[in-house]
């Protein structure tokens, strides 16, 4: 039988590669898909918890997340238009104006 | 036992791609993979009962996400990005780190998993008539209709944010 304990080592799985993402790689391309992935992780968390305790909030709150992760694929993907145009790269190590 | 068995291929679909989304040098590749995963993750939606939000994951995110993804990458250049070094310096550390974590995770769901079961006498057929999306757009727009209306005025901000960003300054500007 399926419990709600799969779906959260699942979503905490899936999380997990999302964060290793981010750390790990030097494509901003590579970084955002990576947000991607865990924002799709704290969805199946809500979901799964809709399902345990029967109330459709879960649900609302994903399609809240859903916008907030297309809202963020977009300005995001502006940003790094903008910071193409000026840098020709999409390396992370080289975008290092605002550090001290 | 179906339910189980579709759970764990959509599992495994999920996670795998999840993982080659992370260790592709071709992020068309990883576009590619990060589709797998979005309609994996589709499918576990349905094995819980959200059909809406299954619907909502298939065109929000693949048809219009992903879509985004791949128009940015024709903007770029990713030959070039495809012969530099991929990893950072310090992904041994961001490795121990993450499985940390998700030990961390685990642990602490294995420990309080009784929890997660619910009690077979309590099950009632909670089902209504009522299909998902039904249930979903009354609450919505009832008793969510600020957080609503809040998510839209997110989304002009998002459009008029993206444009801004993304466009081409004119000389009047410069």
């Amino acid at each position: 039988m399926v419990t709600t304990f799969h779906y959260l080592l699942l979503s905490a799985a899936l999380f997990t590669i999302g964060i290793l993402g981010v750390l790990t790689r030097r494509n901003i391309m590579i970084i955002l898909m990576s947000i991607e992935l865990m924002m799709n992780a704290v969805n199946i968390n809500l979901i799964a918890f809709s399902d345990r305790l029967q109330q459709v909030t879960g649900q609302v709150f994903a399609i809240f997340v859903i916008t907030v992760a297309a809202v963020e694929a977009a300005v995001g993907l502006g940003i790094l238009i903008a910071m193409f145009k000026n840098k020709e790269t999409v390396n992370i190590n080289e975008i290092d104006l605002m550090k001290w | 036992m179906l339910e189980l068995v579709l759970f764990y291929i959509f599992a495994a679909i999920a996670v795998v791609s999840a993982i080659l989304v992370i260790t592709q040098r071709n992020v068309v590749h990883s576009a590619a993979f990060l589709g797998a995963t979005l309609f994996a993750v589709a499918g576990v939606f349905l094995t819980l009962h959200a059909e809406f939000l299954a619907g909502v994951q298939v065109i929000v995110y693949v048809g219009g996400i992903l879509v985004l993804f791949v128009f940015v990458i024709m903007l770029i250049a990713v030959e070039r990005a495809e012969r530099e070094r991929q990893y950072n310096r310090q992904w041994t550390i961001a490795l121990v780190t993450s499985g940390i974590l998700i030990a961390e995770i685990a642990y602490g769901l294995y420990r309080g998993r009784d929890s997660f079961v619910l009690p077979p006498a309590v099950v009632p057929p909670a089902v209504p008539a009522t299909g998902n999306s039904e249930l979903v757009g009354t609450s919505l727009y009832t008793l969510y209709l600020l957080p609503f209306e809040i998510a839209s005025i997110l989304l002009l901000v998002g459009i008029v944010g993206a444009v801004v960003l993304a466009k081409r300054r004119t000389p009047a500007e410069e």
